[in-house]
């Protein structure tokens, strides 16, 4: 496979990390499972920076978002397969 | 790759080996920083370390302040020191702490002489510690003998994809061969503190780990915090390259150990390691700066620097080797990036490649290439205060 528009640490995650410097609304993104080596396919709802989140499943408020397979804090509003996953919808549980 | 066997160091006098070969001019306190400086003036081949503290310190911050200074001192970067300060005895504690070493060092209070005559009479004696350093020669050394400390900054999510990650792949292969590792950083290791302890050698050194970061929560972000630790941790630069949470940034930062290798010791700030060779965490801010000064204290030779969004740190004994996997920061600001990992991220260059390379970049830094970091001049020294002076 060519460059892949996003990467997911682990099969278990929920969120991938764009590694292109330009995403926009409405392309089909390629990524790249890295524990498994398995391709995955999303479209892109929204324009997603370099090294921003993607959701791969739709979640809904008070979701946990997976990464590295682990907790890495809660959805404060919902997001879509394809949304941009950040500040404005993720939150910490720790402080 | 085969592993490198060995590099060209300066052996110490206690056994130790250094990859530089500094004449230090350490002032004791803010108000001999001047005198400091105008000695590494007069004096070619010196370097003054000015800094903000030394007045009226008292209890473990005091402590901390005198295991800094003697422990940067005792670096095996360091040829040989002069110490300045505003009086003589502290001033002569810590030359008996760097005397210990068996290197050159002498010792001027400011007290009943004047900063001018200190100026003169220090000079005298650093252009005489100069003369002897440069004439020291680099030997082959064991690349067991070598100790690198490692931290993270400004990082993004591609310090977690790729940048740390090749720090950890270095660490799992040359942590057999023998080598001393250190890794700090202890707020941000929230959210992955118990993987962390995991990774502790015995159930009592990840106990130990997990009592360092429990105090550090208690006693200094508990009391401190405001609402929540939003644009600190993470950082408004982490957040500007997608980490969104302390929990994914720790679980990045987690990567530079690798994935096998075990601490054996944790240590108190500036602490130098004494439980033998191998991987150390030490209890540290997580501020570049403070952080890579504490690991120099303590002994560390060579820093290992991962960065995201293009964190330009130096430190002035310990080279710092920037790495990076961000593309655009590549682009942007190259001079700064030592080892460039970015095809990590467009799957042209894997792990064990990149890996390679960082520790190819590693030898030929203990070698002798000056880093981005030392060309561009990069010398924060920055001492960590505990709490208000007396």
């Amino acid at each position: 496979m060519s460059q892949p528009d996003f990467l997911v640490h682990d099969k278990a995650d929920n969120v991938g990390v764009i590694v292109v410097e330009t995403v926009e609304a409405g392309k089909t993104l390629r990524g790249l499972v890295m524990e498994t080596g398995e391709n995955v396919e999303v479209q892109a709802l929204d324009a997603i920076p370099l090294g921003h989140k993607i959701a791969l499943i739709d979640m809904n408020e008070d979701d946990t978002v997976l990464k590295y397979s682990s907790d890495i804090g809660r959805m404060i509003a919902g997001a879509k397969i394809g949304n941009h996953v950040h500040v404005h919808n993720c939150k910490t549980k720790r402080w | 790759m085969s592993l490198p066997k060995s590099f060209l160091g300066y052996r110490r006098e206690n056994g130790r080996v250094g990859i530089r070969n500094y004449v230090v001019i350490l002032p004791l306190d803010d108000l001999s920083n001047a005198a400091a400086e105008k000695v590494a003036a007069n004096t070619a081949g010196c370097i003054a370390l000015p800094h903000h503290y030394g007045r009226l310190q008292f209890g473990a911050d005091l402590d901390l302040h005198f295991r800094t200074l003697i422990g940067t001192g005792c670096n095996p970067n360091v040829a040989a020191v002069i110490v300045i300060g505003i009086e003589a005895g502290w001033t002569g504690k810590v030359v008996e702490g760097i005397r210990a070493t068996g290197k050159p060092v002498e010792g001027f209070g400011i007290s009943g002489n004047g900063e001018i005559q200190v100026v003169a009479d220090a000079s005298r004696r650093a252009k005489e510690m100069v003369h002897w350093a440069s004439e020291l020669q680099r030997e082959p050394c064991d690349v067991s003998e070598l100790w690198i400390s490692v931290k993270c900054g400004e990082s993004d999510t591609t310090s977690g994809l790729a940048s740390n990650p090749t720090v950890g792949n270095l660490i799992d292969k040359l942590d057999p061969l023998g080598v001393t590792t250190c890794f700090g950083e202890t707020s941000e290791l929230t959210g992955a503190e118990h993987e962390c302890a995991k990774r502790g050698v015995t159930p009592e050194i990840g106990e130990k780990f997990m009592k360092t970061w429990q105090s550090y929560m208690d006693e200094v972000i508990e009391p401190h915090k405001t609402s929540d630790l939003s644009d600190s941790q993470p950082t408004k630069g982490n957040i500007a390259g997608g980490l969104t949470t302390i929990e994914e940034k720790a679980f990045g930062n987690l990567q530079k150990i690798g994935k096998k290798t075990q601490f054996i010791d944790v240590l108190e700030p500036a602490e130098m390691p004494s439980a033998g060779k191998g991987l150390y965490f030490m209890d540290t801010s997580s501020a570049a700066a403070e952080c890579v000064t504490l690991q120099a204290a303590a002994g560390f030779v060579v820093h290992l620097f991962p960065t995201g969004q293009g964190n330009i740190i130096g430190n002035p004994i310990e080279p710092v080797i920037k790495l990076t996997a961000n593309p655009k920061t590549v682009r942007t600001m190259g001079e700064h990036v030592d080892v460039d990992v970015s095809g990590i991220l467009s799957g042209e260059l894997n792990l064990d490649q990149a890996g390679d390379a960082l520790i190819d970049m590693t030898i030929r830094t203990c070698n002798g290439r000056m880093t981005a970091a030392e060309v561009l001049k990069h010398r924060e020294f920055v001492m960590t205060k505990l709490y208000r002076s007396a």
